[in-house]
């Protein structure tokens, strides 16, 4: 009995070795790729270590990207605090205060987050046109903030669910009104429920393509995911630049994952699995 | 008291209301009437020359050879993502929920690409998949394949044009870096789910002298159902919309070999100035996430109540 166990053990953990080094062979790729300088990229090396390893693709990557890695900071951050503020607010009410139908609308609301946007891109584009936010950053902020309610309202209704009604009431017999249950009972019982939305907004907004590709023509406006498709279709032999600019554009997002990564589950969990 | 706190709480949201009302179904609507026009070029767009032609360009798209490959190109990535998604995920949770020392590390392994943009596996993967002149002098996967000694394999992967009935085989690269993003993402909703199995009925089993393959599939699976049931909800709504993987990646491809919707939504209305066939292929798509999501939605709130 205690033999097998052993044995199963054994397998268990071959299995998730061979299934880690699969899953990190590309990773292996971009790294040794992202390292050479220019004279080492050809085709019939590009498994091997670099020879001389050498920061020449970063360089280059951050010359040619950093405008865009700047636009990235400036769209995410307003964004993400934006949208976190209004799904808070939102999310209080819907879990605590609620009023006729808010079953009904929450419901409505939550709809927006899985729509395809494409089927609200153009009429949104004549409306950024219209208002003159068109091809600018704000014009990416405002639909963020707008297309972020229902997961934002939906991470912090689905938190604030679980704070027991009895605090709420016990503050209302007080005579507290509700800004202020609001400001000084949940509001600071909800600081691990901001760092949950912020990282998950964070994430979507910096990764996000669509919207950015079709907002924003200008390239000195673009975001880096916009930057980094143009360079991989504009260069055709300078791999090491390409690969250096994709670790350059998933290195944010993956930072917070390896040092918030807790959170980040609790996010995407929340997000997915409901009721 | 309890009334005017329920009117407060309805003006602090109703913003929230306007904006969903606004831009997400009154520009559905603006989309759906747009669909039934005649704006299929730039000067009808800026003149405002707007004229119902009816279900025209429904009939275009649906005669239109390329958006056939697309209806079909997303039937088959649908499924075949979905059930690669499924059996990688559910076969790293039940590895993983044994408590093996480490555990916490591999589990992060495989969920670390969920948070890399699309659009940088695309790029990633589109080199790793990049055929070169094979046999003689390829790259990529396929040089991997001639070093190992397997050079019989390579194949022209999302470059190639071969077909099994109404399946093309260049999806496969695009399925595998799919995967690759979201297997690991299904694993961790599966890890939830199986936390969730009180431990108690997984001890009964093994008194009983049930074997873990038995335990696998007569007691957790059934405890997992409902996850299962969002996990392919959930990767299907993805890959029904998928665009910045398949741009970044491969384009449409040769033949539209691995064109999707999305691409060609985005194709029409922005390089071809078809708004009105455009936003066609839009009310499509929507349609399609609406008969997934919306019985989903409603399941989860009778739930609830």
């Amino acid at each position: 009995m205690k033999h097998t166990k052993k044995w199963s053990k054994g397998i268990s953990y071959t299995v998730l070795i061979i299934m880690a080094f699969l899953f990190m062979m590309p990773i292996y790729m971009i790294l040794v790729t992202s390292f050479k300088p220019i004279q080492e990229i050809s085709m019939s090396t590009m498994w091997n270590l670099p020879q001389n390893p050498s920061l020449e693709g970063f360089i280059k990557a951050f010359e040619k990207l950093g405008p865009n890695l700047k636009n990235s900071f400036l769209l995410v951050i307003p964004a993400t605090l934006i949208s976190c503020m209004i799904g808070s607010i939102n999310g209080f009410i819907f879990a605590k205060v609620r009023f006729r139908g808010s079953n009904i609308i929450f419901l409505l609301i939550l709809f927006g987050m899985f729509i395809p946007y494409q089927s609200i891109l153009f009429p949104l584009i004549r409306f950024l046109q219209s208002i003159g936010l068109y091809g600018s950053i704000w014009g990416l902020i405002f639909a963020h903030v707008i297309y972020g309610i229902p997961i934002t309202t939906l991470i912090f209704r689905n938190y604030y669910v679980d704070v027991p009604d009895e605090m709420i009431e016990a503050a209302n017999i007080d005579g507290a009104n509700m800004f202020k249950v609001y400001k000084d009972i949940l509001f600071p019982l909800s600081l691990p429920g901001f760092v949950v939305v912020i990282i998950w907004q964070f994430t979507n907004i910096w990764n996000e393509f669509l919207f950015a590709v079709t907002i924003t023509s200008d390239p000195t406006k673009q975001p880096i995911t916009v930057a980094l498709v143009n360079l991989a279709g504009s260069q055709v032999v300078e791999w090491n630049l390409q690969m250096a600019g994709a670790v350059v554009a998933a290195l944010p997002t993956l930072l917070v994952y390896i040092f918030l990564g807790k959170y980040f589950i609790q996010g995407l969990m929340a997000g997915s699995v409901k009721g | 008291m309890r009334k005017s706190r329920k009117l407060i709480g309805f003006l602090v949201v109703s913003p929230s209301i306007v904006a969903i009302a606004i831009f997400v179904y009154g520009f559905i609507s603006s989309t759906i009437r747009m669909s039934f026009s005649n704006w299929n070029s730039y000067s009808k767009l800026v003149n405002g020359e707007f004229e119902f032609v009816g279900w025209k360009n429904y009939e275009r798209l649906f005669k239109d050879t390329r958006f056939q490959t697309d209806l079909w190109n997303t039937l088959f990535f649908t499924l075949l993502f979905i059930l690669a998604c499924i059996v990688i995920g559910l076969f790293l949770a039940n590895l993983l929920d044994r408590k093996l020392k480490g555990g916490r590390f591999f589990q992060n392994v495989f969920l670390f690409p969920y948070a890399l943009s699309l659009v940088v596996t695309g790029t990633i993967w589109s080199w790793f998949f990049a055929p070169g002149n094979f046999p003689m002098d390829p790259s990529g996967i396929n040089l991997l394949l001639k070093n190992l000694g397997l050079g019989g394999l390579q194949w022209g992967w999302f470059t190639s044009t071969d077909t099994i009935g109404h399946f093309n085989v260049a999806l496969i690269p695009v399925i595998i870096a799919a995967t690759w993003q979201l297997s690991g993402y299904t694993m961790a909703m599966y890890l939830a789910g199986m936390r969730g199995i009180p431990v108690s009925m997984i001890e009964a089993a093994q008194v009983d002298g049930a074997s873990n393959w038995q335990i696998f599939w007569r007691v957790k699976m059934p405890m997992l159902k409902t996850v299962t049931l969002s996990a392919m909800i959930i990767l299907g709504h993805i890959s029904l919309k998928i665009f910045d993987l398949v741009y970044s990646m491969t384009g449409s491809g040769p033949n539209n070999v691995t064109d999707m919707p999305a691409v060609y939504m985005y194709d029409l209305t922005f390089n071809r100035d078809r708004y009105a066939m455009g936003s066609g292929v839009a009310v499509i798509m929507l349609a399609m996430v609406a008969v997934v999501i919306i019985p989903y939605l409603l399941s989860t709130m009778k739930k609830e109540d």
